[in-house]
């Protein structure tokens, strides 16, 4: 059981996360704190993605000539690797395709993900300060209620109240 | 068979469909006066409806457009793929958006800011490339990029509406966290899949899938993370709290642009997951299909309806009827049978039009006399007396009288129940028709039967809405009549896709 969580410890991380960031959107009667917990459920996402991405024992998926000449992913000088992979074009190019890499993919979509969660909180973040101005709160409760109002008792009234 | 456009255009079409609306947005954001930035924005969904429909045309038959972006082969580049499932559904996206930035031109001046107008319709041809980019991509990431696209748009479109009512503010904001919640649990489910078969593209998804046989729980997982994305992003009862708010509070013509097609993307991604992508036939899907959509759609057609009846702002009873709309699709859709799925795709088709008329004028009454209460109907019909049949047409066909377009979609869907031998399915239908008749009824009753209206002991002068907006909601009242009358076009169009739906392969 305790091996089997420690094996997924960044999956164990991510449902932690997950589940935090869900309650708080949920539990919390504050507009920014629910804002805050969206981002948290987002970010666990992000996770979830770059943890998917790795392979084991996979190095850093970039194409640097040292790894050609080497092969074994542990780096090497530079002057010395960028004359081998001059000299040895055709044998550095088989010794790549040995070398294992991570998957990128995922790296790439999460930076979307990124901009895209960075877009919905920055429209998320404006609402609330426009909220904050027509009603005064950012309580939701308090929202509803001077809604309900206005429902009730038609315009004038639920300004004059506002006025109060 | 082929389209009419020749050449480059035609083969490009695809792309053009989503990089258009999104390059025109910019240019738009930045236009010094309103009105040359409502010309750029008609003139825009005026070419991407052109586009849209030479794409229909070409896909008619069984024939795939494939578009590869960038020239990166299909599996491993991102693919525009279109085929008689999404191209319907981005025409009626393209001509919806023509007909809602129209109606614009005239809404704007009563509901949004002078300085706030050339953003306003940047944030609206956003929208609008992130919907077409959600129907006619191929790639499953690219969805989600395009889902998140349209939806911030929406959002912002939605709290442009505060200028009129202030609770705008508070809908946009329960839209965005209830829409964000939805798209992550897409994404999720994304993930999931891309961590099981080791793509994205949707076709390739669909072919490792269905090598792999029997499904794991891994696929399992990611398929209930889609359906509740997309369920919310849908309105499917009970994800629908979003809904009633986003639509009665926003600007009259995102309204109409958003009941008419932003549920209907995200419906046709659920028809593109549940019956492509995933195998239809399998247990699981099976099951999920008869115990969670159809009886979930059930619910929500007599919950809402029963919700629509008992609101007293008109805005509000359109928007819980388009739950309960929104039932009868996912009806259509959980029979799984072919006579279902072409009934739902022509639902789907149906109300997107009909909703669109009955926002537009109820837009009108507004924009003329301030009306937004069911209550203030009265004698409308005396003083606005072609927009108000516009209204009752579309009601009509809301309804399901014969002769309109909603009638067959019903009567198809009716059909279908019957034959699958879905008998309680069959009684959901016509009670609900009969709320629908009360709830529409309510209106129309006070429209033509009662007396005009009086100001200070004289009747109200008549005031018809302005032109643009009167071309709109007729062109789709029409429509509505056109399609209940000759369906066979449209009906056509939905036994294309629900060929390709339960022909296997995208």
């Amino acid at each position: 059981m305790l091996s089997d969580l420690l094996s997924h410890f960044n999956y164990v991380v991510v449902i932690l996360l997950m589940m935090t960031g869900l309650y708080v959107v949920f539990a919390s009667n504050n507009l920014i704190k629910k804002l805050v917990g969206l981002s948290v459920f987002q970010t666990s996402v992000f996770l979830l993605y770059i943890t998917m991405g790795k392979v084991k024992d996979g190095i850093p998926p970039i194409i640097e000539k040292s790894y050609d000449s080497h092969g074994d992913g542990h780096g090497g000088g530079h002057g010395d690797g960028h004359g081998d992979a001059v000299t040895h074009g055709a044998d550095a190019a088989v010794k790549t395709a040995e070398v294992l890499y991570s998957n990128p993919l995922p790296h790439v979509l999460i930076l979307t993900a990124i901009v895209v969660g960075v877009a919905t909180l920055a429209v998320g973040l404006a609402l609330v300060v426009r909220i904050r101005e027509v009603y005064g709160t950012i309580e939701e409760e308090e929202i509803d209620r001077l809604n309900y109002a206005f429902d009730i008792d038609g315009i004038e009234e639920a300004m004059e109240e506002d006025a109060l | 068979m082929s389209g009419f456009l020749t050449g480059w255009l035609s083969v490009e079409a695809p792309v053009l469909l989503v990089v258009l609306p999104l390059v025109m947005a910019a240019i738009c954001a930045v236009m010094p006066k309103d009105k040359i930035a409502w010309l750029l924005a008609f003139i825009t969904t005026l070419i991407c409806a052109v586009l849209a429909f030479d794409i229909v045309l070409q896909t008619r038959g069984e024939q795939v457009l494939s578009y590869a972006l960038g020239g990166w082969e299909p599996p491993f580049g991102i693919e525009y793929r279109i085929d008689g499932l999404n191209a319907p559904v981005a025409l009626l996206i393209s001509a919806i958006a023509v007909i809602c930035t129209l109606y614009a031109l005239c809404s704007t001046d009563a509901e949004i800011e002078p300085k706030k107008r050339a953003p306003f319709y940047a944030a609206f041809l956003v929208a609008f490339a992130g919907l077409l980019g959600m129907v006619v991509t191929g790639d499953a990431f690219n969805v989600f990029v395009f889902l998140e696209v349209s939806s911030i748009a929406t959002y912002v479109l939605v709290g442009m509406g505060a200028s009129r009512d202030r609770r705008a503010l508070n809908s946009a904001y329960n839209y965005l966290i209830l829409g964000s919640i939805g798209a992550t649990f897409f994404v999720i489910g994304v993930g999931f899949l891309y961590m099981e078969t080791g793509t994205l593209n949707m076709a390739d998804m669909a072919d490792k899938l269905a090598v792999m046989g029997d499904v794991s729980r891994v696929s399992q997982v990611a398929f209930a993370f889609i359906v509740v994305g997309l369920g919310l992003k849908l309105a499917m009862f009970p994800l629908h709290l979003w809904l009633p708010g986003a639509y009665a509070y926003s600007p009259t013509a995102i309204t109409a642009f958003l009941a008419a097609t932003a549920t209907k993307a995200a419906l046709y991604l659920l028809f593109r997951f549940v019956f492509t992508v995933f195998d239809p036939s399998l247990e699981f899907i099976g099951a999920t299909l008869t115990w969670l959509l159809a009886v979930l759609g059930v619910i929500g057609m007599f919950v809402a309806s029963l919700q629509a009846i008992f609101q007293s702002d008109a805005r509000r009873v359109l928007a819980f009827s388009s739950v309960a709309q929104v039932g009868y699709m996912l009806l259509g859709v959980g029979m799984g049978t072919a006579l279902g799925l072409s009934a739902g795709y022509v639902h789907l088709i149906n109300h997107g039009i009909i909703k669109g008329a009955l926002f537009l004028a109820l837009g009108a009454f507004w924009y003329r006399y301030g009306i937004v209460r069911v209550s203030d109907f009265k004698g409308l019909g005396k003083i606005m007396p072609w927009t108000m049949s516009a209204f009752t047409i579309a009601a009509l066909a809301l309804i399901g009288v014969p002769g309109t377009a909603g009638f067959i979609s019903k009567f198809q869907l009716l059909d279908a129940a019957a034959q699958n031998g879905w008998w309680w399915a069959v009684g959901a239908i016509v009670v609900t028709s009969i709320l629908a008749v009360i709830y529409m009824g309510r209106m129309l009753e006070a429209a033509w039967l009662q007396p005009a209206p009086e100001v200070n002991g004289k009747p109200v002068e008549k005031r018809e809405a302005p032109l643009p907006m009167l071309v709109g909601m007729w062109v789709l009242a029409i429509a509505a009549i056109v399609f209940g009358v000759v369906p066979s076009w449209p009906v056509e169009l939905a036994n294309g896709a629900a060929q390709v739906m339960l022909g296997g392969g995208l």
